[in-house]
């Protein structure tokens, strides 16, 4: 495969494409699945197949489109004419959609979803711009798009550290959470010592409410191939690992297909391209633990061995996997490679703020009407994300909080609603940008009770190596069980602070180190409702059940009616 | 307790599982792809689990063997990640997701009914080895709030009603009552019956 044989598979398959007067584009990604996505496809076939419509009519199962909370999704591209999407589409409005949009070209008004939504107008889609519209299973789908092409681009016209430079001057930084300059990693594994390196895919996605890097490896893996390939060519590494969630079985399978089908073109492999690069992709499927996000562990585990960290330094870039230099970076990091080296640096570096750059991908979940992923560049503030994207809490309700970052995370109130997104400004409120989950909470939702289910999650998922973690997440969740069911005091409120504060410094790594964040934050801006569970014995939520009684309280129930008692009995 | 073998030795199982199961077939074939390296164990360790189920001690000391990898260590790394059970599951299993997002929705009240309902701790098995109740960081669902996973089927936007109703429908050897779904669970003995 050359860069000439690139651009005719990419022509004939525009062509195949210009052939079919009109394609149905069904979501195939875990959320639609589970709504009956597989049924409204089948459907259509048949449908198509009774009408006769074989020659002009296709259907092509694709990516996640965005608004899960609405699927199973389709959308129907008729030459000529503006795409339009189809929500909540059962097997019987597949018919129609096939017996009217597609041979009368009348869309079914029921189920149309109006192109002009908030949700859609306000994103911007870089990393996810073929999501939806591509068959993820087929390699020549994503080389008509491009695909690939900017891997040849690199291989030929750019050195090492012209990449690395070009990375560098977009700002990208590690969509992982901790928001480190991606280019300055590069080019740290780059210069670093060693005839092996390594490049990984952080795709062990823990975080609960967090799903983008899944629906990045389900909607378009070859994307994240082709990153790492060029990240492989930037370091110098020749073995890729992308190390994906035992949970996202979907996910494993369609990378695998897509690593065979690069493999088989020479897209991947040894001599990619016609060029002297070699670089080969492995799976690695995790095991379910969350510690295992943070990269020393995560090398641990793909070593074999049992996700525990490590202290660094040495960081992972100077002796990482097998003591080699190895570059760890979040799969929609990668995801991000590809439209750099496309439109440039420049481009990506004029959207966001001033030191995060480009967009960002967040799954949008919880007490909001409009639940699923959204891309949106860096900068937008959480008003338009939750009001206008997300349009607004279900049933009038008011809005409490915004949870980003997951365990490692914290709440952002209402009167910071305004902030804009960026990885400065949301530590500054005592949050993380994290990997991108954003939970929204509303009145129903009792702050001292998240903390405590975040604690919980943290303690379970403790890997038990360093003391503050292992023992302390387990006396933090404890006080936080005492605030929920009565039994607490004001001196525990005071201990809770005092650990928080002491399993943050004291941690070995990042899961112990911000395991503290929930929180710490709800009590940054819910202290009144901790005091109202503690003082007045309620939970103004209605989400904990008061049963019990602090301890001291026990102690000197007897002694005062037996106070009161003893005069009547002397 | 894996089950008792039934078939008689083969040449074949000499060099694998003395019991000659052919599921040991499907572990020795990992084996040999990885190049009995020991760093594949977690690879190993789901084969293993995905032909059998869980993961027996006597399954952990052939893969110790195999690999020449301590029983110790091939113990600690299974106990280590929540993906491997070391205990036989129940005939049906409901996973409910415990995310925040299906939190935030309610998840715990689904938890707390089926627990009346059956009698059964969360991350247990039903004495009549029937039902396993067990809980899941998050299934990535989020937008479709709360998630549960019964036999492989996904269900969404659950309440605990329904959730009872139907887990006692499965039970009881009815038809699943919801139509659509998708089967997360690759069911492994497929792959067995082929070997």
């Amino acid at each position: 495969m050359n860069r000439v044989e690139l651009q005719a598979i990419a022509q004939r398959e525009l062509d195949q494409r210009q052939s079919y007067r009109c394609r149905l584009l069904c979501c195939a990604s875990t959320p639609c699945i589970s709504s009956g996505g597989t049924a409204v496809q089948k459907a259509m076939e048949e449908a198509i197949k009774a009408n006769g419509l074989n020659a002009e009519v296709v259907t092509v199962a694709t990516g996640c489109m965005g608004p899960c909370s609405r699927g199973p999704m389709v959308t129907v591209q008729v030459q000529g004419q503006p795409d339009v999407i189809y929500e909540r589409v059962t097997p019987e409005v597949a018919e129609q959609i096939v017996a009217r949009h597609a041979v009368a070209g009348e869309p079914v008004a029921d189920h149309v979803m109006p192109s002009n939504l908030p949700f859609f107008t306000k994103q911007t889609k870089v990393v996810l711009s073929n999501s939806g519209l591509i068959d993820p299973e087929r390699l020549e789908d994503y080389i008509a798009v491009g695909g690939y092409s900017a891997l040849a681009h690199v291989l030929r016209e750019m050195t090492p550290e012209e990449v690395c430079a070009e990375i560098s001057k977009s700002g990208l930084r590690g969509r992982g959470g901790a928001g480190y300059p991606t280019g300055l990693k590069w080019d740290l594994v780059r210069k670093a010592p060693g005839e092996r390196k390594y490049v990984v895919a952080n795709g062990d996605e823990g975080d609960p409410g967090a799903y983008m890097d899944r629906t990045l490896m389900e909607s378009d893996p070859h994307r994240v191939l082709e990153g790492m390939a060029i990240a492989g060519y930037a370091v110098g590494a020749t073995q890729g690992f992308i190390y994906v969630r035992g949970e996202y079985p979907i996910a494993a399978k369609r990378l695998e297909k897509a690593i065979r089908a690069a493999e088989r073109r020479g897209l991947l492999g040894s001599r990619i391209l016609e060029s002297t690069f070699n670089f080969r992709i492995d799976i690695r499927i995790g095991a379910g633990a969350f510690v295992c996000g943070e990269e020393t562990a995560l090398m641990a585990s793909i070593m074999g061995r049992r996700g525990q960290p490590v202290p660094r330094p040495p960081y992972p870039a100077q002796s990482g996997l097998w003591g080699c230099p190895t570059l760890i970076n979040n799969v929609e990091t990668f995801g991000c490679i590809v439209p750099i080296i496309q439109k440039g640096a420049s481009w990506f570096a004029s959207m966001g703020t001033a030191k995060s750059k480009g967009t960002k991908i967040f799954a949008l979940a919880g007490k909001v009407n409009n639940t699923g992923l959204i891309e949106v560049p860096m900068g937008i503030t959480l008003r338009e994300i939750v009001f206008d994207i997300g349009d607004g809490i279900p049933g009038g309700r008011k809005f409490k909080a915004a949870q980003t970052g997951g365990p490692s995370g914290g709440c952002i109130p209402a009167e910071h609603l305004d902030t804009p997104v960026d990885y400065e400004s949301l530590r500054a409120l005592g949050s993380i940008m994290g990997s991108g989950g954003l939970i929204v909470m509303d009145d129903q939702s009792c702050m001292p009770d998240v903390a405590k289910f975040f604690m919980e999650f943290c303690m379970d998922e403790s890997c038990g190596k360093c003391v503050p973690c292992r023992v302390g997440t387990v006396q933090m969740y404890r006080i936080l069980q005492r605030i929920t069911n009565g039994s607490a005091t004001l001196r525990d409120l005071e201990i809770l602070e005092e650990l928080c504060e002491m399993v943050r410094d004291t941690s070995l790594c990042g899961l112990g180190q911000s395991a503290p964040n929930p929180v710490l934050s709800t009590l940054r801006y819910f202290r009144e409702e901790y005091l109202q569970h503690i003082q007045e014995h309620r939970c103004p939520a209605g989400v904990c059940q008061m049963t019990e009684v602090p301890i001291i309280e026990l102690v000197h129930r007897p002694i005062a009616r037996a106070a009161a008692a003893s005069p009547v009995a002397s | 307790m894996p089950p008792t073998p039934t078939k008689e030795r083969t040449p074949r199982a000499e060099k694998g599982h003395p019991s000659g199961d052919p599921r040991f077939q499907l572990i020795d074939r990992t084996l040999k792809r990885l190049q009995y390296q020991q760093d594949a164990l977690i690879e190993v360790l789901h084969t293993a689990q995905e032909a059998f189920g869980f993961l027996a001690e006597d399954l952990l000391i052939y893969i110790a063997r195999q690999l020449k990898l301590p029983l110790s260590w091939v113990y600690g790394v299974a106990t280590f990640y929540h993906f491997f059970s070391l205990k036989p599951q129940g005939e049906h299993n409901c996973i409910v997701c415990m995310g925040t997002a299906c939190y935030v929705k309610r998840a715990a009240e689904i938890v707390a009914a089926l627990q009346a309902e059956f009698g059964v701790e969360a991350g247990h098995t039903t004495p009549d080895g029937k039902f396993t109740l067990l809980t899941a960081r998050c299934l990535g669902s989020c937008g479709l709030a709360p998630v549960l996973v019964l036999d492989g089927e996904v269900l969404a936007r659950e309440t605990p009603e329904s959730t009872v109703s139907k887990v006692r429908a499965r039970l009881a050897g009815a038809a699943a009552t919801n139509g659509h779904g998708a089967s997360v669970a690759q069911p492994a003995l497929q792959e067995v019956e082929a070997v």
